[in-house]
């Protein structure tokens, strides 16, 4: 039996003009690394960073990417406040856990089916899961849009319940940030089934 | 007090603060019971640690050009990070490195080799998507 699938994978192929805006979105990121490598904005630095962009993406050419939403700067600064706070408190937890003699943390590997199953939502989920308290990513099923993640640090099966519901919630601030409106829609909406409920399977791991 | 000197705490706090993460990072690596819990550490408070650490050196650098290359480190290390411990993760996971009596669940177990079977069989799936777009 296969975790829940809400959202079917969704990742039509490309219309030119999605792939033209990718093309220029690698190329304007790839000339902002070169120039900021560099260290100054001069018209040198501009030409050669573009050499190297277009050289880069021709022999390297990028696997494709669907961007359906657009980019909302109010959900999207929320999202990066959130993410800083939980850093620190990460940090600083996992710095408690490792000080604290005479307890050896307790773990679980659970799944989570994400609601929106886009290639690029699985990604920025998974790197942002990884960095916030208690949770690194193990393993990714683009098939289902579902993410593995290790929890460090829990005690009970109620916690990781409520974790589960930290991972959408993390799913949901990014999707309001970067998301199209229909996205928006599938994860804020009431979802009429409850959340989906993944394989249990308890008593396995003794 | 100038704005220089308070810009030197600062700094100094930064940099302080970022060592002591960094130190905790260390310790965990060794106290933690297995592979995944110390790739935890290797994930967070490293990053964090690091972050600081590069907030002080700008903040006492003070000079455009150091700032931007500071910048693309810590971008880089935002971006870099989580990948390689999914990637110590993955490698690790079916093994013995980890301490299965410590795991409270693991939901993984039942559809790993699925998802193994799935990435190997059609290795080639992003690329064909991609490969006739091209060109």
């Amino acid at each position: 039996m296969t975790p829940a699938s809400p959202a079917e994978p969704t990742n039509p192929p490309l219309t030119r003009r999605a792939r033209r805006r990718n093309q220029l979105v690698a190329v304007t990121g790839l000339v902002l690394v070169w120039v900021l490598l560099w260290g100054s904005f001069t018209w040198a630095n501009l030409i050669g960073g573009l050499l190297v962009a277009v050289v880069l993406l021709t022999v390297f050419p990028l696997p494709p990417v669907t961007f359906a939403g657009r980019i909302r700067p109010v959900p999207l600064a929320r999202f990066w406040s959130r993410f800083l706070r939980d850093l620190v408190v990460a940090s600083v937890q996992i710095a408690w856990l490792a000080l604290r003699f005479g307890h050896t943390p307790r773990s679980a590997i659970i799944a989570v089916p994400l609601r929106v199953n886009t290639d690029l939502n699985l990604t920025l989920t998974a790197e942002a899961l990884s960095l916030v308290p208690g949770s690194l990513i193990l393993e990714a099923d683009r098939r289902t849009g579902t993410l593995y993640v290790h929890v460090l640090g829990v005690r009970t099966l109620d916690e990781v319940q409520r974790f589960r519901r930290d991972v959408l919630d993390l799913e949901a601030r990014i999707v309001a940030a970067i998301g199209s409106s229909e996205e928006r829609r599938r994860v804020t909406g009431a979802d009429p089934a409850g959340p989906p409920e993944p394989t249990r399977l308890e008593g396995t791991p003794t | 007090m100038t704005l220089d000197a308070v810009l030197d705490i600062v700094a100094a706090g930064c940099l302080i603060a970022g060592a002591l993460l960094s130190l905790a990072a260390g310790v965990a690596l060794i106290r933690f019971p297995d592979l995944l819990s110390r790739m935890h550490a290797a994930a967070k408070p490293q990053v964090l640690g690091l972050l600081l650490v590069l907030l002080g050196c700008a903040l006492r650098l003070r000079t455009g050009v150091d700032i931007t290359t500071l910048v693309l480190v810590g971008v880089f290390q935002l971006a870099t990070a989580p990948v390689a411990a999914h990637m110590v993760g993955r490698v690790a996971y079916p093994h013995d490195e980890i301490r299965r009596d410590l795991l409270l669940t693991d939901e993984l177990a039942a559809h790993i080799d699925r998802i193994r079977a799935d990435r190997t069989d059609r290795p080639e799936v992003s690329d064909a998507a991609s490969a006739p777009g091209r060109g």
